[in-house]
């Protein structure tokens, strides 16, 4: 069973990390998934960097921009993850824009992370109806699930749509926004995430975008099964350092 | 072969709308009632006549007779640059403000590279009070003083792009996420025949007024409404597409696209998508980008800022693909001697963008029975420093 599906099978609220590889230094990848699995981290989302994010915020912009500056390729992730699953057991979801895994070959790309021991796939610029026609066998060969997201506008019946398409879980972006750390959640988004929590859906949901303390993550994993802090993660190593991860995650969960 | 975008969204293997999910209700909106709303009879005669009696359309379709003279053969230009504002951009965006009124978006967003469509975007905002925020890459608002101060008079906001590399695919980048910000009352008026479906075939379209025009007035002077040959130059593409439009599916009518070389294709600083792209993904189509080989998206490089664009139409990366289009690129230094050529034997001052297409008549044969439209897309007035510094006057 793939390692997110089985995650989902414990009965808890997951916490879910994203950071860019290759921030804020080239051979941080690794250092910083060890680091997020002994503080106890459910999943990580590890960002594949891309000249022009046009889904984030300026925190992953300027992440991703270093990390570029740095030296990372798709490639050298490959090679920085290799052997990974001798030591690391949570699930691994690679975040990146299409281009980048296009350029590098859609096929050999799936195959690689299947080889490596990478779970799934966040690719926020390839829409759920290509993805149907083009590319779901090849993930499904290569057991890899493929995460979409969802806002406050996506109508019910594409969410529907999405759930029956996708694996994993959906991620819920939490406002229309862009990605980001805020401080609270207004009542338009709690009614936003009730009202996905009663349309019952098949697959688990996991929130994401403007989390980044231990309120609004209690707030957001109140009516979904998850939710994953990105840019005040980013914030924190940037400021605090790699070495002290386990203090941030012990803010979130209070 | 038919090179309208098909009813998926594609040109050949190019187009489409690979969009973050956040972008979705609004571009699907749009691809539900573009062509909808824009044939309806009352947003046609409004379309129309701002066209006519605001924009100045119809442009002339002025005969070059010294040029023709000169290259034994018969050069038409499509003033373009007689249009309000100094380029066929306001074709554009007139159309585009009309449409945002309908879906009743009550708040505007553009990007601008060299200002052109940033100034025809304020231009239409004030004529319809409504608000007005225009991205410009933090180097470009240096570069172009004249324009943002434009922008500024006609009311509109100018947000510097201060992301990545500051330029024209940055400001793009920051109106995109600006989109994702505010989902519900505001239209992104994209000025180019790029993005992600339907914007590629709307900008065409609004921008068909062009072709439209240059066959009645061909009738008229040459007593056939097709000429033998159509050039225009290519930066994301919009005024090609225009003049391209009612003739794509004309094969006897041969066509030629402009791009600019800048210092060289093997340069390093080139803006030649066709040559130096791949096939990838950039704003949110499928087209030929200039990339490295990881996939990540380069700077292009030209001395006329509206043609310093990574990437090209989707339309037009089909019509090189397919052959249908033959691609030529034009260095720097031979546009900028076309400026001065075409001022000094026509007594018109283009654009620097616009020049780089006369070049074509150096490196191509016609005979003297052959008609050349030429689409003079814009006027150089806002070049005139970069030509001050270039020829020393």
């Amino acid at each position: 069973m793939n390692r997110i599906a089985r995650k989902f099978k414990e009965d808890k609220k997951l916490l879910s990390i994203y950071y860019s590889a290759g921030f804020p230094n080239l051979d941080d990848t690794v250092p910083i998934l060890k680091k997020l699995e002994a503080s106890g981290v459910d999943m990580v989302e590890i960002g594949l960097p891309f000249s022009d994010p046009l889904a984030d915020g300026p925190t992953i912009q300027k992440s991703s921009t270093q990390a570029l500056s740095n030296g990372m390729t798709t490639d050298k992730l490959f090679s920085q993850l290799e052997n990974i699953r001798e030591y690391i057991h949570i699930p691994l979801v690679l975040m990146g824009y299409f281009n980048p895994i296009l350029q590098f070959g859609i096929e050999k790309f799936c195959q690689r992370c299947e080889s490596i021991g990478i779970d799934g796939l966040i690719i926020p610029d390839l829409p759920v109806d290509v993805y149907h026609e083009n590319y779901k066998e090849l993930f499904d060969q290569h057991g890899l699930y493929n995460m979409f997201l969802i806002t406050p506008q996506t109508s019910e019946n594409r969410i529907r749509y999405i759930d029956k398409v996708s694996n994993g879980f959906i991620y819920m972006v939490s406002s229309s926004s862009v990605t980001g750390a805020k401080n609270t959640f207004g009542n338009n988004q709690t009614d936003y995430f009730q009202r996905v929590s009663a349309m019952k859906l098949s697959s688990p949901t996991v929130v994401g975008f403007g989390i980044s303390n231990a309120s609004t993550y209690s707030a957001a994993t109140q009516h979904s099964n998850g939710a994953i802090i990105g840019s005040a993660f980013i914030k924190f190593i940037e400021e605090k350092g790699v070495e002290r991860i386990n203090d941030f995650i012990r803010s979130i969960r209070v | 072969m038919n090179y309208n975008v098909d009813e998926k969204g594609y040109y050949g293997d190019f187009g489409g709308a690979f969009i973050p999910e956040m972008l979705y209700p609004n571009v699907a909106e749009l691809r539900k009632n573009y062509l909808k709303i824009s044939a309806e009879p009352k947003f046609k005669k409004e379309f129309d006549n701002l066209l006519k009696v605001y924009v100045g359309r119809p442009t002339p379709l002025y005969f070059a007779k010294r040029l023709s003279e000169r290259y034994n053969t018969k050069i038409y230009l499509k003033r373009e640059d007689l249009c309000h504002t100094g380029a066929h951009k306001i074709n554009n965006t007139i159309g585009q403000i009309l449409l945002a009124k309908r879906l009743g978006k009550n708040r505007i967003i553009a990007e601008t590279g060299a200002g052109q469509h940033g100034v025809a975007t304020a231009t239409v905002c004030a004529l319809m009070g409504v608000e007005c925020i225009v991205y410009m890459g933090a180097l470009d608002i240096k570069r172009q003083a004249p324009n943002v101060a434009r922008m500024k008079m006609l009311g509109a906001e100018v947000r510097p792009a201060k992301s990545g590399s500051k330029t024209l695919k940055d400001a793009t980048n920051e109106a995109i996420r600006d989109w994702i910000n505010n989902p519900v009352d505001t239209h992104y008026i994209i000025g180019s025949v790029v993005g992600p479906h339907p914007y590629p075939d709307m900008v065409a379209r609004f921008q068909s007024v062009i072709s439209e025009e240059t066959k009645w007035q061909l009738k008229e002077q040459e007593g056939r409404d097709f000429p033998d040959h159509i050039i225009a130059c290519v930066g994301g593409g919009s005024n090609a597409a225009g003049l391209y439009f009612h003739y794509l599916n004309d094969e006897r009518v041969n066509i030629i696209a402009v791009e600019a070389a800048g210092k060289g294709i093997d340069s390093g600083k080139s803006a030649a998508t066709s040559v130096l792209g791949k096939e990838g993904i950039i704003h949110g189509s499928k087209t030929l980008l200039m990339q490295t080989h990881d996939g990540q998206i380069t700077e292009p490089y030209s001395i006329s800022a509206g043609l310093d664009y990574p990437g090209i139409g989707p339309m037009h990366a089909h019509l090189y693909r397919s052959k249908r289009a033959e691609f030529i690129s034009i260095p720097d230094q031979e546009a900028m001697d076309w400026g001065l050529t075409l001022s000094q034997m026509e007594g018109i001052i283009p654009a620097i963008e616009t020049a780089h297409a006369f070049a074509v008549l150096e490196m191509r044969k016609f005979s003297p029975k052959e008609v050349i439209v030429f689409n003079c897309s814009g006027r150089g007035d806002k070049d005139l420093d970069t030509y001050i510094d270039y020829f020393k006057l």
